[in-house]
């Protein structure tokens, strides 16, 4: 894939700010954007902003990786959508650690929301991309997946078993030319980063976005972004856990 | 919703001011934000001074509310949220054939700002003012509800908002009224002129659509006043992709712009252009932004920062601005951006800056003599009947800036209606005291 002019993106979680960067830039190169989310109003909002820009269309659709039943809809209208299908998911809640130690009901939410949900979602649209022999899936993950931390360890787990799960989709979309990116991004300017202290190197979310769009290009497999936390996280992992486990990185 | 801790300052990097700040990334959450904890609205922070600051107090950022809302290809009619820069559309809308009306000297700028400062243009001799091109745009009280206006559905609220400084309220979006154009390059004219009387009559006699003026404000004696008169027209044609924008890393040693390394660099950018002028093919940003493409350009004024004083004159006082220049240029203070632009009447707020007239515009780094120097100029601009631009204003007096601005009284009042807790105060308001109208 090297232009966008008839693809179709469908992106999940498509209120945060990281989605809208790379919406925007796929509009810009003229695909059909389907914005799937929870926040319709925000998203038809955005879907202007990618029509304004020259995308081929867009549509806002609800979605709700905690309700099942809200697939159907942005399912059919990818199905419908021209050219290649392709998806990028960047869903993601991550609630204070200590709001779960409270209240461990709400490791429910934040494993539909970063892992089950998205995968239920993907397993739906995989034969899709199958069957076309072409597309691309990017899921956007998170470092904090790389290793458990007593700050976030929850968000964490959900993030990497949503990593394990792309890594065997790749594995199977890889026989039929499909293709599967996984990012884990460090930290980004988001309204999910915004104020939290010890917050550091902050990328954009523009600058993000556009880093994803090219690394799928190239069919990389795994993309750490910004490109050193490849480097920081490896150091991370190193760390032997008799060591790691009184640390509070 | 959260709030950050930060130190911001004006473009000028002289004033500061200790901040919560929240970033609200949807609509809705900029209402609740409103209801609970009204703040004055921030953009790119491209005001000069302490019009975008609020010290020890709360801001909202409005950068992230960016989006485009409809486009109506017929009429040339945009509808944007307020946080998106106005460089943007220019960048998109241009290769379509058409413009904002009205586009300020950075790009960066956000929709919002230009309207809360009534920015002005390099057309502002035939297409007025920012302001003069909202069709309508949409309000939030102090309260966090919503308010459309216009320039006829509350219309006095609408006067006191457009160049308003934020005090009436945030504005999430609005509907402007874009110009057609040929295409995204500019077929550019530079002319040299050889002192301040022969600058005047090539700006007078100009018939360009665009027009700005270079100005040595180093030059002295029979040079006095010496600069290019730039003329530009857009055109359509294929230029190859911007270079990529280069920033300046660091705080430039206050040497930098020693009058010595001034007086050179002026001397040469001068005799750049032949004597008997030039036309070039330029991209649209290149000639409408020229510094948007050096990221943090203000940094080469050291940490101390800069002042930029920006004046305009009515035209029977040529004179008078003649008399400023040669104390700015005796001062030897003066930096190498100096601007001199010929101004319509056009101007869409109570206190919007335009008026018919000569507008002077300099960097000065920021030193004890250079303050000193502004204030004098901006006795002079008074004496002058003319006034001083508040979007670049980090030094002036209360008192002088009401005696400037005829209709300050009737805008206190509205503003006084429209937050009558004053939960949209800034720095610059605080330091004017603008909000008691007399």
């Amino acid at each position: 894939m090297n232009s966008t002019a008839s693809e179709t993106w469908i992106i999940l979680g498509a209120t945060s700010s990281m989605a809208r960067a790379f919406a925007r830039i796929v509009a810009e190169e003229g695909a059909h954007v389907i914005l799937a989310g929870r926040d319709l109003d925000d998203m038809k909002r955005t879907a202007a902003d990618c029509r304004a820009r020259g995308a081929a269309g867009a549509e806002a659709v609800k979605f709700d990786a905690r309700r099942p039943e809200s697939f159907k809809a942005p399912l059919a209208r990818t199905k419908e959508g021209p050219g290649s299908i392709n998806a990028a998911v960047f869903i993601g809640s991550m609630p204070d650690q200590a709001a779960i130690d409270a209240d461990p009901a709400l490791i429910r939410g934040v494993v539909a929301d970063n892992f089950t949900g998205p995968a239920e979602f993907l397993h739906r649209l995989a034969p899709l991309l199958e069957e076309r022999g072409a597309g691309t899936i990017i899921g956007v993950g998170s470092v904090a997946g790389d290793r458990g931390r007593i700050g976030n360890y929850v968000y964490g787990a959900a993030k990497a078993g949503f990593a394990t799960y792309l890594s065997g989709l790749r594995n199977r979309l890889a026989r039929s030319g499909a293709h599967v990116m996984t990012v884990k991004p460090g930290f980004v300017d988001t309204a999910m980063t915004w104020g939290i202290e010890g917050m550091f190197l902050v990328a954009s979310p523009e600058k993000i976005a556009a880093h994803i769009l090219k690394a799928a290009r190239r069919k990389r497999n795994i993309l750490y972004t910004p490109f050193f936390w490849r480097y920081i996280m490896a150091i991370i992992r190193a760390i032997p856990e008799p060591i790691f486990k009184k640390l509070s990185v | 919703m959260q709030w950050k801790d930060e130190i911001n300052t004006g473009w000028g990097r002289v004033l500061k001011a200790r901040e919560k700040v929240a970033r609200p990334e949807r609509a809705p959450a900029l209402a609740k934000l409103l209801e609970s904890t009204p703040a004055p609205a921030a953009g790119m922070r491209r005001s000069y001074g302490d019009a975008p600051l609020n010290d020890g107090g709360h801001v909202i950022d409005m950068t992230r509310l960016d989006r485009i809302l409809g486009f109506d290809g017929e009429t040339g009619v945009i509808e944007v949220e307020g946080g998106v820069r106005i460089g943007e559309l220019a960048r998109l809308y241009a290769p379509q054939g058409w413009l904002p009306a009205v586009l300020p000297g950075t790009g960066f700028a956000t929709v919002a700002g230009c309207i809360a400062n009534d920015v002005h243009g390099k057309n502002h001799h035939h297409m007025g003012s920012f302001g003069q091109h909202v069709k309508s745009l949409t309000l939030l009280g102090p309260d966090g509800k919503a308010r459309v206006i216009g320039p006829k559905r509350g219309a006095g609220l609408f006067r006191a908002t457009v160049g308003g400084l934020g005090q009436t309220g945030v504005i999430l979006s609005a509907k402007l009224q874009m110009i057609p154009c040929k295409g995204d390059v500019m077929m550019v004219t530079e002319r040299r002129a050889e002192n301040f009387e022969q600058f005047l009559e090539l700006l007078d006699h100009s018939s360009a659509t665009y027009t700005v003026g270079w100005i040595d404000a180093t030059a002295r004696g029979e040079a006095l006043g010496r600069g290019i008169l730039e003329e530009g027209e857009t055109g359509s044609g294929l230029m190859p992709k911007p270079k990529k924008a280069r920033s300046v890393p660091m705080n430039a040693p206050h040497f930098a712009l020693s009058k010595p390394v001034v007086k050179l660099f002026n001397r040469a950018y001068f005799s750049r252009v032949p004597a008997h002028g030039r036309t070039s093919v330029k991209r649209i940003g290149e000639f409408f932004f020229p510094l948007d493409k050096i990221h943090d350009w203000n940094r080469l004024y050291g940490k101390r920062g800069f002042h930029q004083f920006q004046c305009v004159v009515p035209i029977e006082a040529a004179g008078r601005l003649r008399e400023m220049l040669e104390t700015i240029a005796s001062s030897g203070l003066a930096s190498p951006l100096a601007v001199l632009k010929r101004m319509g009447p056009g101007r869409a707020g109570m206190m919007s800056f335009p008026m018919e007239g000569y507008t002077l515009a300099v960097d000065f780094p920021n030193r004890p003599q250079a303050r000193l120097l502004i204030a004098r100029l901006g006795e002079m601009t008074e004496a002058a009947g003319g006034r001083i631009y508040l979007a670049k204003d980090s030094l002036a007096s209360g008192a002088r800036v009401k005696a400037m601005y005829e209709e300050h009284p009737m805008w206190a009042g509205e503003v006084a209606e429209a937050d009558p807790d004053g939960r949209f105060v800034t720095d610059l308001v605080r330091r004017l005291d603008l909000r008691s109208p007399a």
